[in-house]
């Protein structure tokens, strides 16, 4: 399949992983930022490639992981109203809040739907105006523009049954916090390029420059993660610690330009709260004071719910890539996507869920992949 | 419902105090019936633990039975899509052909069926009709008879249009001992063609999601294919080297082939880059962030079969219309036994565990 099928194969991917292990001296620990580059990497067996020497942890970018428990409550407690539809993408459903998920809400009798798109949410609102329809607008910056274009759409239509429950959460703030902590091991990083696809990334060059660290806007597919890797390489082989842009077939510096202006209009950037990592200054949106009619949380007054997190999980250190999800005890044993502890283990593309999904809290997952032979 | 209402149903269990055991979801959620561990879970724990018996926990997609020194298979399944009419067929079809499907799998040669209409207020009298003119045909071209049925009528809300419930019962009439505990190291897995045609397409027609495609379902009856693969392993001098076929249904190809590791004891190991998904489903499974190895199928089969006769089978597959794009997409090992491992398409390796509920479309 076209745009596919190119950068999937397995003869490109042989001879990339041998540039990598040419150019590679020292062993390297390179953290890839986004949720959706560690699905690709577990789902493709893309680290089983690697030289032993170069490691892949597993970074804070999976959008429904970060969303904060007390948030999940807030959406839980505005779902089993009566009066309201909820909507949601569809991964949020499973979350587990202090008291089930959406899916269970939705089995008591709320009424949960999963759009695809949150502008759907506008007909769904024009179809049911004796209901409150709400839109759990969370992500980071890549969903921002649809989130933001649905309150511009709501304003424009005078919609008075749309509001949205905003968690948003920034990439450049997180990855400030991840570099400052004294346990950091990320050496290099593989920047999000959906993220920088909307908001281009000149934020990160004084990051790179700052922490002397490497990072390269990366795609999602086998060979864009690939060509990322050896390009952070590189970089670090020679000491060099520069942005640069593998994703260039989607992506230019400056980011899409429109897209930004529209962000600009809605949100204005606020402290935020993130699940297993706590609160980071200056990481999230909220709406600007212009579309606060259209906020949730103050709508059906659920500002006050404030949740502590349990402590028995380690996601916060896993999105922060200081350990891995083999390294929590309750990881493929009490802590499953049937039953999952924590945060790292409710989406498809945090970093537990993403091992579990892939068998490797099987006995000996990794040894029997690694042993099944050559190409 | 409250933590403290869950945890005391919880001690009680459904009936009070059941020594049987302990379901621990409060409420059924829709995850219990995607064929993945969710619905693994509520099958085990709450009926084969009540119904156990020898034939119920061989837990093939058919029992096989012996009435008078009569062997027969017997089997029943529900149908509840919507909408209840898609490109490629609708839900009287699907009715007639799943439940063919699951007696042709076993070897059996389908011959009668049951079928119970659930019906709600205000399904259209036209509607209908046209759903039980596609039974009619399906049946007609399947060979079986359609031989006592029910009907009852909801209340609006109360149902989806129309749910139908066949049963169907075959006679086994081959000396065939297919079984998803008998894959052996050295088989073969063979697949009868492109996957998730009918999963994909139905979630083309859904509200939300409607994107233009010339997709249709897959849906067909797969007694005459599996009768061709039947013919040439008994013309090879062995039909035992069939062990197993299954039609994967929800859950898909994964775990389909996952329940085979898992009865046989067995490793399997896929070839991800042999496994046919047409550009459509591919694209949509990349938009929406799902795995065609999950999707549902209605009219592909996945066999078992012995190394000796896998190439003759598979050219008997391919001479049949339904299983012109068959091939074979992996091979059973010794180790790891009951799981299934995938060679993907880039040179790494993965492990295709069963899922644990539905797939959700992911966010971004």
């Amino acid at each position: 399949m076209k745009y596919l099928d190119e950068y999937r194969d397995g003869d490109i991917a042989a001879k990339l992983v041998e540039r990598i292990r040419r150019v590679q001296t020292k062993p390297w620990v390179i953290m890839e930022v986004c949720g959706g580059q560690t699905h690709s990497i577990v789902k493709n067996g893309i680290d089983h490639l690697l030289p032993k020497g170069v490691e892949l942890v597993h970074g804070p970018g999976c959008p429904v992981c970060v969303t904060p428990l007390e948030m999940i409550d807030k959406a839980h407690a505005i779902a089993r109203r009566p009066d309201v539809i909820f909507c949601s993408f569809g991964d949020m459903l499973r979350v587990p809040g202090s008291d089930g998920d959406l899916f269970s809400i939705k089995s008591q009798g709320g009424d949960v739907r999963v759009v695809y798109s949150p502008i759907d949410c506008l007909k769904i609102a024009k179809a049911n105006p004796d209901k409150q329809v709400v839109f759990f607008a969370i992500g980071f910056e890549t969903t921002a523009p649809a989130n933001a274009m649905l309150a511009w759409q709501a304003r424009q239509c005078g919609m008075k049954n749309l509001s949205l429950l905003v968690s948003h959460v920034l990439v450049p703030p997180a990855i400030e916090a991840i570099l400052s902590s004294p346990q950091n091991r990320v050496q290099g990083f593989l920047g999000p390029g959906h993220v920088c696809a909307v908001v281009g990334y000149t934020e990160y060059e004084p990051l790179a420059a700052r922490f002397h660290v490497p990072i390269v806007v990366t795609g999602f597919e086998p060979l864009d993660i690939l060509e990322g890797v050896l390009m952070v390489i590189e970089q670090l082989e020679l000491g060099r610690a520069e942005v640069e842009n593998q994703y260039s077939r989607v992506l230019a510096r400056g980011g899409n330009g429109p897209a930004q202006e529209l962000i600009a209009k809605i949100f204005e950037v606020s402290d935020r709260k993130w699940r297993g990592v706590g609160t980071i200054p200056q990481s999230g949106f909220r709406l600007r004071e212009a579309f606060r009619d259209f906020d949730a949380e103050e709508r059906f007054s659920v500002t006050t719910i404030d949740t502590m997190e349990p402590a028995v999980c380690i996601g916060g250190q896993i999105l922060q890539g200081i350990k891995k999800p083999h390294d929590c005890p309750a990881f493929g044993t009490e802590c499953t996507p049937q039953h999952p502890l924590g945060a790292t283990m409710v989406s498809a593309e945090g970093a537990c869920a993403a091992y579990y999904a892939y068998g490797r809290h099987l006995k000996d997952a990794d040894l029997i992949t690694i042993g099944v032979g050559g190409r | 419902m409250s933590a403290s209402k869950a945890d005391e149903q919880e001690k009680l269990g459904p009936f009070g105090s059941c020594p049987l055991p302990i379901f621990d979801h409060p409420q059924i959620v829709l995850g219990h019936g995607s064929g993945g561990k969710l619905s693994a879970d509520l099958i085990e724990k709450v009926f084969v633990s009540r119904f156990r018996n020898p034939t119920l926990e061989k837990m093939d997609d058919q029992a096989v039975i012996d009435i008078g020194g009569a062997k027969l298979a017997f089997t029943t399944d529900s149908f509840v899509v919507t909408p209840i009419f898609f490109p490629g067929g609708d839900i009287g079809s699907l009715a007639v052909n799943g439940t063919v499907n699951d007696l042709a799998v076993g070897g059996a040669k389908p011959l009668y069926l049951a079928a119970a209409f659930i019906l709600e207020e205000g399904l259209t009298a036209a509607d209908l009709a046209r759903v039980v003119d596609s039974m009619a045909i399906a049946a007609q071209n399947a060979g079986v008879q359609l031989v006592t049925g029910d009907t009852k009528v909801v209340n609006r809300g109360k149902g989806d249009k129309v749910f139908i419930t066949t049963t169907g019962i075959g006679h086994m009439n081959r000396a065939t001992q297919l079984s998803a505990d008998r894959a052996q190291p050295g088989d073969r897995i063979l697949l009868s063609g492109y996957i998730g045609d009918h999963g994909i397409t139905i979630l083309s027609q859904r509200e939300g999601l409607e994107f233009e495609s010339a997709l249709e379902s897959d849906c067909a009856a797969l007694h005459g294919l599996v009768a061709g693969m039947l013919d040439e392993a008994e013309a090879a001098g062995n039909i035992a080297g069939m062990r197993v076929m299954r039609d994967p249904t929800r859950g898909g190809v994964a775990t389909v082939l996952n329940e085979i590791a898992g009865r046989s004891r067995t490793g399997m190991v896929l070839r991800e880059n042999a496994i046919p998904v047409r550009d459509t489903v591919r694209g949509a499974c990349e938009m929406l962030g799902l795995d065609p190895l999950y999707v549902a199928n209605e009219g592909k089969l996945v066999a078992v079969v012995a190394d000796d006769i896998a190439d003759r089978v598979l050219a008997a597959m391919r001479r049949h219309p339904l299983g012109a794009d068959s091939c074979i997409i992996g091979e059973v090992i010794e180790q790891p036994a009951g799981m299934v491992l995938m060679k993907t398409s880039v040179g790494g390796t993965r492990v295709v565990d069963v899922l644990f509920g539905e797939q959700l479309p992911r966010i971004c």
